[in-house]
């Protein structure tokens, strides 16, 4: 049996790591704010571009190279993952959404390649060898800039034919308490069938385009994705901390466990010690009697 | 009054303005353009530079960069990546991001490298745009 200051040395410390973990919480619940903040700052733009999107794709018929179907034979996965650990395993189901889709197109012959935006990806699919590139380091501080370099590396690769289909895999966030590794098409880009399109389609063939649709659309496409990217290290950004909340708390939560029965252990070893000192002196009491 | 048309302008880090006015120029493909109340249907492409709008008589200016514009049932929306109030412009920084642009531009040409030269030349015009902006905001 441990001995008493083993014991009581090991509840200071448990009780050290809670503080610790509760801190982490609380960082945490401030951070989240702030990315679900930037989230619906975000959401205005997204909405009124898809709609744009939607009208102008009705009145545009040419074929733009990011809407070029091919044969796949490589398909390119972007896994949009968390910097840091330490949030249960957030990370863990999105890399391992990847990994399974990745075999499932390795199991129908085509090629993967990987393009990693976040630490924790890149990390894992370093081993495999398949990283075309990887965003290390971006997750803290992103801005649409960011979200336009990889944009632009991933249509590049798209137009140049290395890779013939485009996924993003990326932690989306339903709620605090729910975030979901989620798989979205990138490239090509599917026309646009909107149902405003339909019920206002003799409005919609109105419009004036400067320059021609055409070209409006070869400027949009690239936005597009833009905003696809950005979006998904949005999210990412937002259930990364709601995932660390949830996983502080319960370690939070654990470490009081431990503590309560660490202390039930230290109660029960102190009884031990007196009882046992106890029957010395009254052991000692009745021999000197005798 | 007469007739006003509802002006949005909406950027990735949230909407900036939202309200009725009676004109709006901005700087579109062809050239700069001018939106009055009732326009028809209308789609284009915003260039870097100025987009001033007029309020009850009074003129307001704004910096703008690369996006595009959608009037459609009385309504003009600007889809852009960055929108910047004049009043919120420091002008001394915007001069001296001129500056360095334009050095960068005379050095990205001298190395022949494309994407250096189209960058030096976006930040030179975002910072043209700022200057013009900050100077006439007058509000």
């Amino acid at each position: 049996m441990a001995s008493l200051k083993d014991i009581s040395t090991k509840i200071g410390g448990v009780k050290k790591t809670s503080q610790i973990t509760k801190a982490m919480n609380m960082v945490s619940a401030a951070k989240l704010r702030g990315a679900q903040q930037k989230m619906e700052n975000f959401h205005p733009y997204a909405e009124k571009f898809n709609a744009t999107m939607a009208n102008l794709s009705s009145g545009a018929t040419g074929d733009y190279p990011l809407m070029e179907v091919r044969d796949v034979k490589t398909v390119e996965i972007v896994v949009v993952t968390s910097d840091r650990g330490l949030c249960g395993s957030f990370n863990a189901n999105i890399i391992s959404m990847a990994e399974k889709l990745a075999r499932k197109y390795e199991a129908e012959g085509k090629k993967v390649s990987f393009v990693c935006v976040g630490k924790k990806g890149s990390n894992y699919f370093r081993k495999r060898g398949l990283v075309r590139k990887a965003y290390r380091d971006i997750m803290g501080t992103f801005q649409m800039f960011n979200a336009r370099e990889i944009a632009q590396d991933i249509a590049l690769n798209f137009e140049a034919s290395e890779a013939d289909e485009v996924k993003v895999i990326y932690g989306h966030f339903h709620s605090v308490a729910r975030q979901l590794p989620t798989t979205i098409h990138l490239l090509p880009v599917k026309p646009v069938e909107s149902e405003a399109g339909v019920d206002v389609a003799g409005q919609v063939a109105d419009y004036i385009y400067e320059p021609s649709a055409d070209e409006i659309m070869d400027v949009l496409l690239p936005l597009y994705m833009n905003v696809m990217i950005y979006n998904s290290m949005l999210q990412i950004g937002a259930s990364e901390h709601a995932a660390r909340m949830t996983a502080m708390d319960n370690a939070t939560n654990a470490c009081n466990d431990i503590v309560k029965e660490l202390t039930m252990i230290f109660n029960k070893a102190r009884q031990a010690a007196i009882t046992g000192d106890l029957m010395d002196i009254v052991g000692g009491a009745e021999a000197l009697k005798g | 009054m007469a007739e006003t048309i509802e002006l949005e302008v909406v950027t990735p880090s949230g909407p900036v303005v939202s309200e009725n006015v009676d004109i709006v120029t901005a700087p579109g493909y062809g050239g700069v353009f001018g939106v009055l109340a009732n326009h028809a249907p209308f789609l284009s492409t915003i260039k870097i530079g100025e987009l001033s709008y007029k309020k009850e008589g009074k003129e307001y200016y704004l910096m703008v960069s690369g996006g595009f514009c959608e009037v459609s049932n009385n309504k003009i929306t600007f889809i852009v990546e960055s929108c910047e109030k004049g009043s919120g412009i420091d002008i001394d920084r915007a001069l001296r991001a001129k500056e360095r642009a334009e050095k960068r531009l005379a050095q990205a040409k001298g190395h022949q490298e494309k994407i250096n030269e189209a960058r030096a030349q976006a930040a030179l015009q975002r910072a043209l745009a700022r200057v013009q902006v900050a100077e006439k905001k007058g509000n």
